[in-house]
C-alpha cells in the first residue's frame, strides 16, 4: 500500500506550489500513470480521497491520465509486440521500455483570488 | 469569496510542472548514490518475497567471503530486528530499519541509516528490503545493483505476476535450489520464458545457501558489478569536473 504513502507525498507538492501562487484552493490535479509505473491507479485515488481532506485539495478532482506500455530496440527502432521477449526479433539486442512506466504529477488548476 | 474585499471571485490558475511523483525519493537516492561512490561502497538492493532466502543468502556470503571483503547490512522490515541479529552472528555489521506499516524501504530511510553508520568501512553494502513483491520495486534507493531473489517454491509465472519488480532487475537469484528433488514439477524453462517477457536482459543464477550451490557464481557476480559501478562513478565525476571547468572557462 506504498500509494498512501504516494499520495501523501503528491499533496504535499501540490500544496506547496498552491501557497507559492496565492491560491486559494486547489482545483484540479492531472497525474500521467503508466501500467508499469508500480502504482493501482485505483488505490491512489482512493488514498488521495482520504488524504486531501482539510488540505488545499479538498475539492480538487484527480484526473488520471494513461500511457501505453512500449517497448522499442534502441539500435533499428522497432516496437515489439507486447507480451514478447523483450529483445529485439530482428538485432537480438535487448529493448528499451520506450513509455509505460510514468508516475507523472503533470498539471494543476489552481483557484486564485481574481484581484492578487 | 476572496479574503480581500468578499468579491469571491477566483481565476483558475493552470500550473504545468511534469514532475515525477517519486522525485524527492529520486533526489535522495541520488544522494546516496554519490555518498557510495565517494566511499567505493558497492551497494545492493536485495528484493524478494517474505521468506525467498534473502537473508540465508546474505549469511552464505559472509561465510564465502570470509575477509576478503568488508561486507555491511541494513534491513527492512515492519517489526523486529531479527534479521540485523541474524547477520551479525556471522560477522556482518547490520542496522535494522523497522518500517512500522511501510512496505517497503525508500532512499531517505537508508539514508538515515547511513547517519547512523551503517556503512561505516565496509566495500559492500547489502540492502535487504522489506519482504514484498510489489512496493519496493519502484524505490530507487541509490544502489549500483537490483537482485531480486525468487525462491523455488514460489511458482515459476511469479515474474508475470510481478513484471514491475523483475523489469528492473540486474540479476534473479532462484534460491533454495537444494530443494529442486523434492520439486519434480518445477519448471526452469517455464521459468525463464517468463524472465524473458518482463526483463529485457535477463540473467538467472540458481543458488543454495545451504549446500553453497552457487554461492561462488554470486561473489563473482558482485565483484563484476563492482569494477562496472567503479566505472560509471569515475565517468560521472569526470563530467562533472568537465563541466564545472567549462563553466569557470
Amino acid at each position: 500500500m506504498h500509494e498512501y504513502s504516494l499520495a501523501q507525498a503528491l499533496v504535499a507538492r501540490i500544496e506547496r506550489e498552491a501557497r507559492s501562487h496565492g491560491a486559494s484552493a486547489v482545483h484540479r490535479v492531472v497525474v500521467r500513470i503508466g501500467p508499469l509505473s508500480g502504482v493501482e491507479p485505483d488505490l491512489l485515488v482512493t488514498a488521495y480521497g482520504h488524504l486531501r481532506a482539510g488540505t488545499l485539495c479538498a475539492e480538487a478532482e484527480l484526473d488520471l491520465a494513461g500511457e501505453d506500455v512500449v517497448w522499442r530496440c534502441e539500435a533499428c527502432g522497432t516496437v515489439l509486440i507486447l507480451g514478447s521477449a523483450l529483445c529485439c526479433p530482428d538485432c537480438g539486442l535487448p529493448a528499451r521500455l520506450a513509455g509505460g512506466d510514468a508516475l507523472v504529477l503533470e498539471r494543476i488548476e489552481l483557484e486564485v483570488p481574481a484581484h492578487v | 469569496m476572496c479574503d480581500t474585499c468578499g468579491c469571491g471571485d477566483t481565476k483558475l490558475v493552470p500550473v504545468e510542472l511534469h514532475e515525477r511523483l517519486l522525485a524527492g525519493n529520486d533526489r535522495m537516492a541520488a544522494h546516496n548514490r554519490a555518498h557510495f561512490a565517494k566511499h567505493r561502497v558497492l551497494a545492493v538492493n536485495l528484493m524478494g518475497s517474505p521468506g525467498a532466502g534473502k537473508t540465508a543468502l546474505l549469511e552464505a556470503t559472509a561465510r564465502a567471503v570470509g575477509t576478503s571483503r568488508r561486507l555491511a547490512a541494513i534491513t527492512g522490515d515492519l517489526e523486529t530486528d531479527r534479521d540485523a541479529v541474524r547477520l551479525r552472528s556471522v560477522g556482518i555489521p547490520a542496522e535494522a530499519i523497522t518500517t512500522g506499516s511501510a512496505c517497503h524501504l525508500d532512499a531517505d530511510m537508508v539514508h538515515h541509516a547511513l547517519h547512523h553508520d551503517a556503512a561505516h568501512g565496509a566495500d559492500t553494502l547489502f540492502i535487504e528490503n522489506v519482504g514484498n513483491l510489489v512496493c519496493p520495486a519502484i524505490y530507487d534507493l541509490g544502489q549500483a545493483a537490483i537482485v531480486v531473489a525468487l525462491s523455488v517454491t514460489e511458482g515459476e509465472d511469479k515474474p508475470l505476476k510481478y513484471p514491475v519488480m523483475f523489469r528492473k532487475a540486474d540479476l534473479v537469484l532462484l534460491t533454495k535450489v537444494d530443494l529442486l528433488p523434492a520439486l519434480p514439477d518445477f519448471d526452469r524453462g517455464a521459468l525463464e520464458e517468463a524472465l524473458a517477457r518482463v526483463m529485457p536482459a535477463p540473467r538467472l543464477l540458481e543458488v543454495s545457501a545451504r549446500s553453497g550451490t552457487g554461492i561462488a557464481e554470486w561473489v563473482a557476480f558482485l565483484e563484476a558489478r563492482r569494477v562496472t559501478a567503479a566505472g560509471v562513478a569515475a565517468s560521472r565525476a569526470a563530467h562533472e569536473t568537465h563541466q564545472s571547468m567549462t563553466r569557470g572557462a
